[in-house]
């Protein structure tokens, strides 16, 4: 059967992107002026993807026989990734020229990789999941090398490379056990095949590949080596797009593969293991974290952690903990690429300024950089009445309603452990002395950024309870 | 005996004597000199099975694409440094041997002892059609459609990846 265009039109928001990234390509090579014409034009596209996937939230479709779905919960994503690229862009624009990285590809890549990111919140099958899949990661591997003359990027590449394919392996592996226990690659068939328990042994073994794999994607212990060393040595507003919108996209596939598996009795081997994955990676990330010096490193781990909190409402394994991951993944977004964009802004050009000690004294130098950047490190730390504690409080109460309650109580006292490193920046820069003023290069774009991230981590914190009623309102 | 059975048994004699061969050789080229054969017979016994399309790929991106990949990294790392690996630690032989001991075991199985799942079409002729690359092809150009153009996209980023990563100069 072939695809008619009305199916087209019910995965409209990937084919404007993928649009996009043609239209860039082809400006690329024919337009004199493009270098300074696509980072406006990818943002362009970026706001407006965001905007008509909020407009046609509302029409719930499956497209593609089964193969993808849109709107619902699906255009609520679209719309973390397009907003949180846009603002990528916006802390991009001067950080890319301070550094002077090659400019246009650095946009189309970002944009190729949010087509990726969308293709895996809409899959509905195997086969859609690994496309995006691999259409994200690749573009993060050549993002986080895209700073050539550093080796640390260079690095950072090759590191992701390498650890993100033998991730990719256990997830194929996974993916073949699944296949070949139900003859299918469509979430309902598997579904289905699990509810009546034909082949439960592979299966099972499928998906825990299959939740081991994710693992990787996400950054939850133990498979998190990368994370430090690939965060600290790619750029960093590439860090901040991969650790808030690349965790989003991954977080996606695992809540549409296993939400219609809550009901079923045989979460229980799924239930204990994400719980397992979520504790270390709560304890481990908030613990490493204080030991850090550099800044980049020290939101690293604590990007480890907070892939724990989340994974807390995935194994609570009811619709609440789902639809309070989505909302902490919102949160989040918008919350780290803030705090990276302020790294980016106040970052030298020969990676300086990332030590803490270099932002000793800040809020005299730079005194409104240094009050958000407060307000980021407070809504990371999940202090109210900023977003990160309602994403928190929503993953915790959906612990304890599922009976988890031993989970929860790991999660505040790591919450409390990483209150020490987030506050500690702030005490640096609030209540010591500068030995030196840093150089910073001034940009009114990564200003316009932050400062919109700012507002959206005030906003959705102020009014929890409206996101996650949308939110729950499309879970069930 | 049919020509099938004829056929069968050249290509499986082939097979065997190739990977045989592969394993003995002391020269790593040489070894994936008889690799390539190897997959060349895999693919004629695949085609003895009705699986063209199978058999096709098989010659394209094993014996084809992969195996030139094997030999450029043959080629650009030094062999003498696993021969001595090797030697250093003999280990890894009787390792190596465990898993082909493995492998062989769950082929056996596999072949005398396993029933099908009852999830394969139990016609013969409509699983021979699965098969054939009309079909694959009338399947991937109308259904999955969407997909291939999102593998169009993936090797469209990687290539501009490729050139963003090893262009010497960009003015």
């Amino acid at each position: 059967m072939i695809p008619s265009l009305q199916d087209l039109f019910n995965i409209l928001p990937p084919v404007i992107i993928g649009a996009g990234i043609l239209i860039a390509l082809t400006l690329e090579m024919f337009v004199k002026p493009a270098k300074k014409i696509i980072p406006h034009f990818a943002f362009l596209v970026f706001l407006f993807t965001a905007y008509y996937s909020l407009m046609t939230m509302d029409k719930e479709t499956y497209s593609l026989n089964t193969l993808m779905s849109g709107g619902g919960l699906t255009n609520i994503l679209y719309f973390i990734f397009t907003f949180g690229s846009a603002i990528v862009v916006l802390i991009s624009y001067d950080f890319i020229r301070k550094k002077d990285i090659v400019s246009s590809e650095y946009y189309i890549l970002l944009m190729s990789a949010v087509l990726g990111m969308m293709i895996m919140a809409s899959a509905k099958d195997f086969l859609m999941v690994f496309l995006g899949l691999e259409q994200m990661s690749v573009c993060f591997y050549i993002l986080a090398g895209i700073n050539r003359r550093n080796l640390l990027s260079n690095e950072a590449s090759l590191k992701y490379f390498l650890l993100g394919a033998f991730a990719t392996g256990f997830i194929v592996y996974g993916i073949a056990f699944i296949y070949g226990a139900s003859g299918s690659l469509s979430y309902l068939v598997i579904t289905n095949a699990i509810v009546t328990g034909q082949n439960i042994t592979f299966l099972t073994i499928g998906l825990l590949l299959f939740i081991i794999g994710f693992s990787f994607k996400i950054a939850a212990f133990p498979f998190h080596m990368w994370v430090p060393d690939v965060y600290q040595g790619a750029p960093t507003t590439v860090s901040a797009f991969m650790s808030t919108t690349g965790k989003t996209a991954a977080f996606a596939v695992l809540i549409a593969l296993l939400l219609p598996l809550f009901t079923v009795g045989n979460y229980q081997i799924f239930g204990p293991v994400l719980s397992l994955l979520a504790a270390l990676s709560m304890i481990y990330g908030s613990i490493v974290a204080i030991a850090q010096k550099d800044i980049k490193r020290m939101l690293a781990y604590s990007s480890i952690a907070h892939a724990g909190y989340m994974l807390i409402g995935i194994a609570a394994g009811i619709p609440a903990g789902s639809a309070g991951v989505i909302y902490y993944l919102l949160a989040y977004t918008f919350m780290n690429i803030g705090a990276f964009g302020i790294v980016a802004y106040l970052e030298g050009v020969e990676e300086t300024n990332l030590h803490i000690e270099d932002y000793a004294g800040l809020a005299n130098q730079k005194p409104v950089l240094a009050a958000l950047l407060s307000l980021f490190m407070f809504a990371l730390a999940g202090i109210p009445p900023l977003a990160g504690f309602f994403g928190k409080y929503y993953v915790f109460v959906a612990a304890i309603k599922a009976g988890l309650v031993w989970l929860a109580l790991v999660g505040i006292v790591s919450s409390a452990i990483s209150v020490y490193f987030y506050l500690r920046l702030v005490v640096y820069m609030y209540f010591r002395e500068n030995s030196k003023t840093i150089t910073v290069f001034d940009s009114s774009y990564s200003m316009l950024g932050i400062i919109i991230a700012a507002l959206l981590v005030i906003i959705v914190g102020v009014f929890p309870n409206t996101v996650v009623e949308l939110i729950t309102h499309f879970i069930s | 005996m049919t020509l099938e059975i004829i056929l069968f048994i050249l290509f499986a004699l082939i097979g065997a004597a190739s990977g045989v061969l592969m394993i003995t050789r002391k020269n790593p080229v040489m070894s994936a000199l008889f690799l390539i054969l190897n997959f060349a017979a895999l693919a004629g016994v695949y085609l003895l099975l009705n699986a063209q399309f199978i058999a096709v790929v098989q010659i394209i991106v094993y014996a084809g694409a992969i195996m030139v990949l094997f030999l450029f990294v043959i080629m650009l790392l030094r062999p003498d440094a696993e021969i001595s690996i090797l030697r250093t630690n003999p280990l890894l032989k009787y390792v190596a041997i465990g898993v082909g001991v493995l492998v062989f075991a769950q082929l056996i199985y596999l072949i005398f002892f396993f029933k099908p799942l009852n999830i394969t079409p139990s016609d013969v002729a409509e699983r021979i059609q699965i098969g054939t690359v009309e079909n694959i092809g009338t399947e991937i150009y109308t259904k999955y459609i969407i997909p291939v153009q999102v593998a169009g996209f993936l090797l469209l980023s990687a290539t501009i990846g490729a050139l963003v990563l090893a262009k010497k100069k960009f003015e």
